[in-house]
């Protein structure tokens, strides 16, 4: 049965509303996480009055969820004047992402007073040497718990993220046990985004194959090991006539300087709300409706991969290796790690490395190391397998 | 019969998608829609305007229906979605928190 929220969504593709919108206030941040691809100077940041105004721009245009994100959001002297214009004045279904580190007793109250949804609170481990170590922030971990017993005291819907790197790999278990305890849920997500200004090197922290294979198969994550790990039967045409995801037809994202872009990992500006109507931008944005034109029988490669009806690839990191019709090497390897079977992008490349005499380099390196050892770096990236 | 106040609860999200409202109720996250009936009574719903004021206003001029049956659906209605928390209820005028720009009812424009 289909429910109702996915009904409204449906609606809102058929009516062409963005009915989700993550804007983020600032990307100044009190932490300095090591996997973080944002520039954390401010580089002239929207002003209350301008994102109150696109926040009414935004309620016109039939946004319903609004997440607010960074950066870290508290550091928005006028957070709170934000929250409480979107949630009495304009009536959105407010998420926030946040560390919590400045979340105290206080805080958690006005935040249940303005009756938000939920708050997701990055954790990336449940031991203090590892989740400091990748914060950069001594005590940021007992901050950040603290501050969920403050939320939940309140009786707020707490969830806990938590990004999947070298560094934590061993640690997932225990967050999971911690959220547990904590009585909150907890997502896990191993991808990795290149920074803003298009540096990959970050993406050696990702795990590799071996790792995601193990999360793969445990099966206190996906269920059912077997179905979740199986390989996709053939796409009949209608999967091929699907949307890759919903950048752009029914979500979009909002930068603090007003970009606008079709999601906060799809970095293809489309317009500025300082200069546009969000309206205008949304609809009538040629990149935009490029987006949007695209179907699942467009991809290039992915058509013909045997994942393709069950992949998880990100228009937004096929558009940050160059081609966002083009495979996403992340969600290649994920594929890969979850059924053994490479897809048609990582079978490409192990053809043209063996046309140079490279032979097996690509499949063997896909094996134990991480994902940037399958994709062609550019020439100013450092070499992956230095 | 007493008069009837409803004023909309300032904890739920809510937005019209197309002339339906959709509302998302501040206890628990549930996800509901109003239909054209229901969508006038939320939007009527100011704490200040009696119920059988709505109706006379807004249902019967909008709709061939009687109006002692219409009042009665209403308030039916009214107290369901009290229920859900979406509206408040009294036999009292309900003062609203101030805002701003005026009550907002979610509507897009």
């Amino acid at each position: 049965m289909i429910g109702l929220l996915e009904e409204m969504t449906a609606k809102a593709l058929k009516l062409n509303i963005p009915l989700s919108v993550q804007l983020d206030l600032t990307y100044r941040c009190n932490e300095r996480c090591v996997h973080c691809y944002l520039d954390h100077h401010d580089h002239g940041e929207m002003t209350t009055a301008e994102i109150k105004h696109l926040m009414d721009e935004m309620a016109e245009a039939g946004v319903f969820i609004l997440t607010l994100s960074g950066g870290e959001i508290f550091l928005r002297k006028d957070f709170f004047e934000l929250l409480e214009y979107a949630r009495r004045e304009r009536m959105f279904c407010v998420k926030l992402k946040t560390n919590a580190i400045l979340i105290r007793e206080h805080e958690a109250a006005r935040i249940r007073d303005l009756g938000v949804e939920s708050i997701q609170i990055s954790i990336y481990s449940h031991r203090p040497e590892i989740h400091d170590a990748i914060t950069l922030i001594p005590g940021s971990l007992k901050r950040s718990v603290d501050a969920i017993r403050f939320l939940k005291a309140q009786g707020l819907r707490v969830v806990i993220a938590n990004v999947l790197m070298i560094q934590n790999m061993q640690d997932y278990k225990g967050v999971r046990a911690l959220a547990e305890e904590l009585d909150v849920e907890c997502t896990l997500d191993p991808t990795i985004t290149p920074m803003m200004d298009g540096d990959r090197t970050v993406l050696n922290l990702g795990v590799g194959n071996d790792a995601l294979r193990q999360v793969f198969r445990d099966a206190s994550l996906v269920g059912d090991v077997d179905q979740f790990c199986a390989v996709a039967t053939n796409p009949d045409e209608d999967a091929l006539e699907n949307l890759p995801c919903s950048a752009g037809h029914t979500a979009c994202y909002v930068s603090p300087y007003g970009d606008v872009y079709p999601c906060v990992q799809f970095p293809l500006p489309t317009g500025n709300v300082r200069q546009q109507r969000f309206l205008d931008i949304w609809r009538h944005s040629d990149q935009m409706n490029d987006v949007r034109s695209i179907r699942v029988k467009d991809l290039s490669t992915c058509t013909s991969c045997s994942h393709v009806s069950s992949c998880t690839r990100c228009p937004g990191l096929a558009f940050m290796e160059g081609n966002m019709r083009g495979p996403s090497s992340q969600d290649c390897q994920k594929s890969f790690a979850r059924t053994g079977v490479p897809s048609a992008n990582m079978l490409a490349k192990q053809r043209a490395a063996e046309n140079r005499g490279q032979t097996n380099l690509v499949l063997a390196g896909i094996s134990s190391a991480n994902l940037v050892q399958i994709r062609v770096l550019p020439s100013s990236a450092p070499s992956a397998t230095a | 019969m007493s008069k009837l106040y409803m004023a909309r609860n300032p904890r739920v999200a809510a937005r019209s998608l197309d002339g339906e409202m959709m509302i998302m109720s501040g206890r628990d996250s549930t996800l509901f829609t109003l239909n054209r009936t229901a969508t006038i009574l939320w939007q009527a719903a100011d704490g200040a305007t009696p119920l059988d004021e709505i109706v006379e206003l807004r249902i019967c001029h909008e709709f061939d229906v009687d109006r002692s049956q219409a009042l009665q659906d209403a308030e039916s209605l009214a107290r369901e979605l009290a229920t859900h928390e979406i509206l408040r209820i009294s036999e009292e005028p309900i003062a609203q928190p101030a805002t701003q720009s005026g009550s907002s009812a979610g509507e897009a424009r």
